[in-house]
């Protein structure tokens, strides 16, 4: 029921969508590399932030393209949306989770 | 057919009301037929006809009459219609009255007069708050029996059993402005956006526009009766072509950024189905900015035996007569706390009936309503309590006394006041519904005792104006003024500039100071005598709730859950605020610190016909067929869905069971010929100069060096080592591929691929299409397969050293131009032939004809799992679930040693993934080489006469082989490699099976047959 806003399509309905978790969790370049413990957390640790977050999303059913957005988890707001390669824009990520506690 | 003798005689100034008493209309109420007039509601016209019994409650079947005038309607749920039409718990009061029309009452046995369940009032001591709760949970093995009874004894309506016949349908609209409701606030609302050019969307559950203005004789506009305004501004919005006018149609659901639901009856009110017309259609609304001008509900007051039929809201008893020149009763009571309650008096007396008395809860009522009222020569009691009301099936009086200053008790004895209807006003509840499904906050106001809007939730700039007794406010002058500039306001925002047009001027009745007691006081407390009825549905009374607080709760989330109140059909749209309220009282506090439940859609009931509109049956999910099917279907396949493609799962000739069709298509596919359609496996188009490196990191194996015209299995990992698909992978050219995947993962894997190329290596260059749908598969194997091939093939040497296994050839077959693929899926001599889809069926009818001398045999799925289960094969999502790897699957071979990385080789070697007691792909022989395992199975080391038993594994895969004249099956078993040669135990019920671990190989383990 949200409109996420692709950045090649425009605002879309969140149906035409597939969602991609937490964004800027980079493969590590080389896997090898990684302790059992770095591996784990690139593969299964995300945060449950509540507030602004960092996520992607997929126009599954437009565009096919992936994308990220970071949108509030808590009002739905949509704060920002960019290409993949973008910069992440300078938009201060608090959990309210942490603020309410 | 009786007659309508609780109808009003057209009044010389004040009209006869909204309905065309020149069309009367047949209608039956639980076999009984009566009449009405066009223009009715059913529970209009059973009033016009002294009908007050409607219905039985929920929990103790007293007896109920219509309460309300709409939506709020709590008592009066019907049956209607018969058949698969037939549709319960719908509310008389929003009925449209159409010819034929066919209602029942519900919840009563074995008739509305004499109901058996009524037992139920007389032992209510034994049915108090929580009464499930603390009743039926022990023995917790008897639920099942007790909530059978239960839900016999205290039942709505019934729900039809068979499918739905009528036809439904989505819509989608993307106004500029959207307003919900169409009285004084939403026209005038809809009126200032509709002239700026704005796109407007103006949606009313009811059949007329005018919301309360249609149920008041007290209110002029521009000097006119308020209805003449109405239809002046309807015929203006109507003529506006960006105007969308719904009448009928329910806004219900207010999702996130501004969506909004809403359900329009389009043929309910004509009783018929209308050729190319769908019985309802679900609106699909995304508003640049919304208007919700819902107005507001009454609420009753709480005193003893307050559900007495011909009990009801004081605006539905005037409704009655205003709108529908219906007496509700001759003998009007009228209980109040509020000036609104005496415009009903005055509507009543007007017409000429006895207003026995106004019992006012306030000590000393003024104003010019009072004073009309007492010009009349009407009695008012003022500072009076309503003790308590008698009567059966119909009011008959009710009890009144002085109540102390406070209003907490009686200060004199009662006396009985005789009357047939009484009108009660408790105040009013800005209808906050979908305010408050927009995540909007509210606030209590202490001026009106109730909910107002105080912040809207925002997010995205989507805004909304609440406007109108919705917002709380009081006058029809206000509502209309405020309307004016929420509708210019929000249509300014989207860019007009339109200025705003002057707010008509509206006479009415002024009004003064409220007073607001949650329960009414009598001789005795509540509970000691009588109920005092808060929820009519759900049947909680005032000492139900005062119970549940002295017993512990405070939230009202709990409450609402213990006494269930608020949880009816009507969502507690006439109790919610009176059971705060009594909640508080009973707790010492304030209603703002006991909260208010949580509002959530849809606001009315709404059919499930219409969420589901046309994606139902055919067109739920699509259905994908290939190019021969059909002749899949003339040749008697039976069909299996894999993922939302049919494919034929075996081909039984006359007489044959399936076991014996697919021993048949078995032995023919090792020892003649067999033909699959194997035209739904996913196929991907890898291009661009980084293909092959791509591939490399996308598959376990190596890549880079695969020959032009080369094929390659390949098994495709996660990130977390775990199996996801495989297939095979052929080389077109240097920087092209032809990638197969299985059937139901195509569109995961493709998803997946273009993960990794958008968000990981964005650096690569390389294109992924689906051409799944572009090309048809006829897959041929068995010993005489490269004859037949080579009678419709000339241009393709099918020689074993010109065309070895693993490779591709480009040529034509039965003239067709084809891509021909040495791959097998059967460990036998095959060849697997693309063609563009629409030579699909040619190829194969040359196949079949070619084919015939030979023996060839079609088979389906079944044969095709039973024959690469010979064979030891895998398929992914059968012997793996995703936790399995290729370790587990015995398939290290596949897993290069040598490549620095791919998808899931640093997965591999985290340490849970190289236990050597994991579940490991092994193949299980059954003693008796007739005994076939069911799939899923669990298999146990050690046998213990029942269970819990030490689980090993599951069987994935069980068959009869007929190739190998025994049955075979594959299992997942922790530390299963290790295990061949130990007998283990598969307990199923009744039985136990033994068997042995093997290999997963049945048949020709050294794989002599490939090449023919």
């Amino acid at each position: 029921m949200q409109l996420v806003p692709c950045p090649w399509c425009g605002p879309r309905d969140d149906a035409e969508f597939h969602y991609g978790a937490e964004a800027h969790v980079a493969r590590p370049s080389v896997p090898a590399d990684c302790s059992d413990a770095e591996w784990e957390a690139y593969l299964y640790l995300r945060r449950n932030t509540k507030g602004p977050f960092a996520e992607r999303w997929n126009h599954a059913h437009g565009c096919r393209r992936w994308f990220n957005v970071i949108r509030d988890t808590y009002t739905h707001e949509v704060l920002a949306s960019y290409k993949p390669g973008e910069a992440k824009p300078d938009i201060g990520e608090t959990d309210r989770a942490q603020k309410d506690a | 057919m009786n007659r309508q003798t609780n109808r009003f005689a057209p009044h010389p100034t004040l009209g006869g009301g909204r309905i065309d008493r020149s069309s009367p209309i047949g209608f039956s109420f639980d076999g009984q037929r009566y009449s009405g007039y066009a223009g009715d509601t059913l529970a209009s016209a059973l009033l016009a006809n002294d009908v007050h019994l409607v219905g039985r409650s929920f929990k103790y079947h007293r007896p109920r009459g219509i309460l309300g005038l709409g939506a709020e309607e709590p008592n009066a749920l019907i049956q209607l219609a018969r058949g698969n039409r037939s549709e319960p718990n719908l509310r008389a009061t929003q009925i449209e009255l159409f010819d034929g029309l066919d209602a029942a009452s519900q919840n009563r046995w074995p008739s509305l007069k004499y109901d058996v369940g009524a037992v139920n009032s007389a032992l209510h001591r034994l049915f108090p708050a929580g009464f499930y709760y603390k009743t039926f949970m022990w023995p917790a093995s008897m639920w099942m029996t007790y909530e059978e009874v239960i839900r016999n004894a205290a039942g709505l309506g019934k729900a039809p059993e068979g499918p739905d016949p009528d036809r439904y349908e989505h819509m989608h609209a993307h106004p500029d402005v959207l307003i919900v409701g169409a009285g004084p606030a939403g026209l005038a609302a809809a009126l200032a956006a509709g002239r700026t050019g704005a796109r407007v969307v103006l949606a009313d559950e009811q059949a007329e526009f005018g919301g309360s203005l249609l149920c008041e004789d007290d209110i002029a506009i521009d000097g006119k009766p308020a209805a003449d305004w109405v239809a002046a501004v309807v015929a203006e919005l109507a003529s506006m072509p960006e105007v969308t006018l719904l009448p009928r149609t329910c806004v219900h659901g207010y999702y996130d950024h501004n969506y909004l639901l809403a359900a329009e009856r389009v043929t309910d009110h004509i009783g018929a189905v209308v050729p190319n017309t769908p019985r309802q259609r679900l609106w699909k609304i995304r508003a640049r900015q919304v208007v919700l001008a819902t107005g507001m509900l009454e609420r009753p007051l709480v005193f003893r035996d307050n559900d007495r039929p011909g009990i009801m809201l004081s605006t539905a008893a005037r409704g009655y007569a205003v709108r529908y020149g219906v007496a509700a009763g001759r003998k009007p009571l009228i209980v109040t706390g509020h000036d609104d309650g005496y415009r009903t008096a005055l509507a009543y007396a007007a017409r000429g009936a006895q207003v026995v008395a106004v019992v006012d809860l306030r000590p000393e009522p003024k104003g010019p309503l009072v004073e009309a009222v007492r010009q009349k020569g009407i009695d008012i009691l003022a500072g009076y309590s309503a003790t308590g009301a008698f009567g059966g099936h119909r009011v008959e009086g009710v009890d009144v006394a002085v109540m102390t200053p406070d209003g907490s008790g009686l200060a004199r004895a009662t006396r009985r006041i005789g009357c047939d209807l009484v009108a009660m006003c408790g105040g009013f509840n800005p209808t906050v519904h979908l305010f408050s499904q927009s995540r909007g906050k509210l606030r209590w106001d202490d001026g009106l005792d109730a909910f107002v809007p105080d912040r809207i939730h925002d997010p995205v700039g989507a805004p909304q104006a609440s406007v109108g007794g919705a917002a709380g406010t009081q006058t029809i002058t206000a509502a209309v003024k405020d309307g004016i500039k929420a509708g210019l306001e929000a249509a300014r925002a989207t860019g007009s500039t339109a200025r705003q047009p002057a707010a008509p001027k509206v006479e009415e009745p002024g009004s003064g100071e409220h007073r607001t007691l949650w329960v009414l006081p009598s001789e005795k407390p509540v509970g000691h005598q009588g109920k005092h009825f808060v929820d009519f549905q759900n049947d909680v009374t005032a000492a139900d709730l005062g119970l549940a607080a002295r017993e512990g709760y405070r939230s009202i989330e709990h409450v609402k859950r213990y006494t269930t109140t608020g949880m009816g059909t009507d969502q507690g749209k006439t109790s919610n605020i009176n059971a705060l309220g009594i909640v508080a009282a009973t707790l010492g506090t304030d209603i703002p610190s006991v909260g208010t439940t949580t509002f959530r859609p849809p606001y009315t009931p709404t059919t499930i016909g219409v969420y589901g509109g046309r994606n139902i049956g055919k067109l739920f999910d699509p259905v994908r067929t290939t190019a021969m099917d059909a002749w899949h279907r003339a040749n008697g396949a039976k069909f299996e869905h894999v993922g939302q493609w049919m494919r034929p799962w075996y081909y039984p000739k006359a007489g044959e069971t399936m076991r014996q069709a697919v021993d048949r298509e078995c032995l023919a596919a090792r020892n003649a010929v067999g033909i699959l359609d194997a035209s739904t496996l996913g196929k991907i188009d890898v291009r661009g100069k980084d293909a092959a490196e791509f591939l490399n990191r996308a598959y376990t194996n190596a890549w880079l060096k695969l020959g032009i015209g080369k094929c390659r299995y390949g098994l495709m990992l996660k990130d977390s080592g775990f199996v996801m698909d495989d297939g095979v992978t052929t080389r077109l050219a240097e920087d092209h591929f032809h990638m197969t995947t299985t059937t139901g993962g195509a569109a995961a894997v493709l998803g997946h691929l273009e993960e990794h190329l958008q968000t990981e290596w964005p650096d690569l260059e390389v294109y992924l299409t689906s051409v799944t749908e572009q090309w048809a598969v006829a897959s041929i194997c068995g010993p005489k397969c490269r004859d037949l091939l080579a009678e419709l093939c000339d241009d393709i040497d099918l020689a074993n050293e010109a065309f070895p296994f693993m490779s591709m050839k480009e040529g034509t077959v039965a003239g067709i131009p084809a891509r021909v693929f040495r791959i097998s899926f059967t460990g036998e001599l095959s060849f697997e032939i693309n063609v563009p889809r629409r030579y699909g069926s040619a190829l194969w009818n040359a196949l079949m004809a070619a084919g015939e001398k030979h023996g060839i045999t079609p088979y389906g799925t079944e044969s095709m799992h039973v024959l690469r289960a010979e064979r030891g094969f895998v398929i992914v999502g059968q012997e793996t679930d995703g936790s399995v790897t290729p370790t587990d699957l015995g398939m290290d071979w596949i897993v290069s040693k040598t490549k620095t990385d791919f998808i899931g080789k640093r997965g591999l070697s985290r340490p849970d993934l190289m236990l050597s007691d994991r579940k490991q792909l092994v193949g299980l022989l059954t003693e008796d080489p007739t005994e076939v395992l069911p799939e899923g199975a669990q298999i146990v080391a050690q046998l213990k006469p029942q269970p819990p038993m030490v689980m090993l594994g599951h069987v994935t895969s069980s068959y009869y082989s007929a190739n190998c004249g025994r049955s075979i099956a594959m299992a997942l078993i922790k530390g299963g490699h290790g295990r061949k040669g130990e007998t283990l135990s598969v307990p199923l019920a009744g039985k136990t099976v033994r068997v042995t671990v093997t290999d997963p190989i049945f048949f020709d383990p050294e794989g002599s047959r490939r090449d023919g």
